[in-house]
């Protein structure tokens, strides 16, 4: 499995990373690999073969749906970069 | 060096040979002393140890006592502390102090342990030698060249350099066994849902657990009994009894099976480790266990597996790092520019493995890679759940090599993430497992025995390592390293 600079590149922008054309080069390598690395899944049959999400084996876990304490505000917005009036403040996305 | 483990500092304590704000007061000391070298805290909370050891001293006065009750402990920096730093070794979270203690963090205040402070790790947990973390390459106490292992790697050096008696760590794909094999201690990974996750910083959610370090098999049973139970805050959390580990430590083991499995005897294993734990499974033997050979026949795809489900979770969890609720922003020329400009605060193993999940998880390669890894760790699960239809215990390396030097793998993820081709199987199953110290190559380096059990049997294996322990008891060996010991 070879990656084109293409793919890397739009990976990046999936992930919201904005890399270096030095680190495109190097993941477009580095991915590659891997990804050949785990063709080795291809030599499995894995005809009706369930997948499994994790180890624990339970489904869903309910609970009454009902106030409990929680953090406080100021608590919440301690480690933010920016905020105002007790909110998370960002740029704009909307153009005004 | 204090030649004592956690349970025998905590014999002197209830004979009030020493108190807590004693022992915590030498902590600091050796900390002061030698973790230039070895680089294994990340933050030392030494104002609110001694506060707390105090705290203990009293409480033990007024005549209470408890498994942990003013024993001095380190915490791996991806767990949660309110109020002390806590960065999971990235850049992105610098500066971060936590509003609130992780359920584990909480279990060891309220049993009134003392928190020396928060160890290094690879960051996000992603690495094998903590030469993944944005901050420092912590050192080995046996070869201060050499890697600790990883991730949990600040917390294996602290434990084994004398400077806590005891640390927690987390084991995504064998992140407190590998570095316990690397340094010499007992490392135990529980079952999945034995412990819960809540307030520990996410990488890969189906297959993070927490996991107690300790010089001797003892000290791990009990810190696992204080952290284990069941939370409501964890949907993933088991609502299953917690038996009392200590008093599970007979050191009798005849009639209990072990299997060896074939396929963790492979080339590429470093012979010496494989002479030490062929022979610490004769001394199993020896001691009454029934040795049997198993086969675990998908091992060969834990691998690819492991590297294709673990970063497609950590791409998922490792979105929330935008820059708006916590950690540095870096301000760029609109929202989305602000949110990719930010998230190059990771580093670059970070980075590929984001790159690599999201990849794995975008349309049109679903199927072909995330879809055939979740089917395939269906067959790794089950190697496990037949093998232990016939055996009670499984016994194996925890790593291929011993020890490698700082430097040396940094360059080729593929040779690195081989450090953990024994330990990440289990974390794709319901399996639990710990490693202990069964001997050292002719470099001085420890070398680990493995032992899985099945689903929630941690007082089996830790009863299995207790029993080796005491026949072999290679935790009394410390490591003398010139830089540490002047």
């Amino acid at each position: 499995m070879t990656l084109t600079l293409a793919d890397v590149t739009h990976i990046a922008h999936l992930a919201r990373l904005a890399l270096t054309d030095e680190e495109l080069a190097h993941y477009q390598s580095q991915l590659s690999a891997v990804l050949d690395y785990a063709a080795r899944l291809n030599e499995l049959d894995l005809t009706g073969v369930a997948p499994s999400t994790h180890a624990a084996g339970r489904r869903n876990v309910l609970r009454e749906d009902v106030v409990a304490p929680s953090l406080a505000p100021d608590d919440a917005l301690f480690n933010a970069a920016s905020t105002a009036e007790g909110q998370f403040l960002i740029q704009s996305v909307l153009d005004a | 060096m204090d030649p004592s483990t956690l349970t025998e500092l905590r014999d002197a304590l209830r004979r009030g040979e020493t108190t807590s704000v004693a022992a915590t007061t030498a902590m600091i000391d050796r900390i002061v002393a030698y973790d230039n070298t070895l680089r294994s805290y990340l933050a030392v909370a030494d104002e609110s140890a001694l506060e707390q050891a105090a705290a203990a001293d009293r409480r033990r006065a007024a005549g209470e006592d408890g498994p942990l009750l003013g024993i001095p402990l380190a915490i791996k920096d991806i767990i949660c502390t309110a109020g002390i730093p806590t960065t999971a070794g990235s850049k992105i979270l610098e500066g971060f102090i936590p509003p609130y203690d992780a359920f584990v963090v909480a279990r060891l205040l309220a049993a009134g342990a003392v928190i020396l402070g928060k160890t290094n790790t690879d960051e996000f947990a992603m690495g094998s030698s903590t030469e993944n973390s944005a901050y420092v390459t912590t050192a080995n106490p046996w070869d201060v060249d050499r890697v600790p292992g990883g991730s949990s790697g600040g917390s294996a050096a602290a434990v084994a350099a004398g400077l806590a008696y005891g640390a927690l760590g987390t084991d995504t794909g064998g992140s407190v066994r590998q570095p316990a094999s690397f340094c010499g201690l007992v490392g135990l990974r529980p079952t999945y849902g034995r412990v819960s996750r809540w307030g520990v910083i996410a990488f890969a959610s189906s297959l993070d657990q927490v996991g107690p370090f300790g010089r001797a098999v003892a000290d791990c049973a009990a810190l696992l009994g204080v952290i284990a139970g069941h939370d409501p805050r964890d949907s993933t959390s088991l609502d299953a009894p917690v038996p009392d580990y200590e008093a599970a430590l007979t050191g009798d083991i005849r009639g209990l099976r072990v299997g060896v499995p074939r396929e963790y005897f492979i080339e590429g294993i470093a012979p010496e480790v494989e002479a030490a734990v062929r022979a610490a499974i004769d001394d199993l033997a020896a001691l009454g266990a029934e040795v049997v050979e198993v086969s675990l026949p998908h091992t060969h795809y834990g691998l690819p597996v492991y590297y294709l489900i673990a970063p497609a979770e950590a791409s998922a969890n490792l979105a929330r790092y935008d820059g708006t609720r916590f950690g540095p922003r870096v301000e760029g020329a609109d929202m989305i520019d602000t949110v990719r400009q930010t998230r190059a605060l990771f580093g670059p193993e970070v980075k590929r493995r984001i790159m690599l999940g999201t990849y794995a998880l975008s349309a049109g390669y679903y199927d072909e890679y995330y879809g055939r890894a979740l089917r395939a760790r269906t067959l790794i699960a089950g190697d496990f759940r037949r093998a232990f239809e016939t055996v009670d215990v499984i016994a194996a390396p925890t790593s291929p090599t011993t020890a490698f030097r700082i430097g040396e793998r940094v360059n080729d993820p593929l040779s690195m993430y081989l450090a953990d081709v024994f330990t990440l199987p289990l974390n794709l199953s319901a399996a639990c497992g710990l490693s202990v110290p069964c001997g050292v190559d002719s470099a001085g380096l420890p070398i680990g025995l493995q032992l899985i059990g099945d689903t929630l049997q941690e007082a089996r294996i830790l009863n299995a390592a207790y029993a080796y322990e005491q026949a072999r008891p290679w935790h009394r060996r410390l490591p003398v390293v010139p830089a540490l010991e002047p």
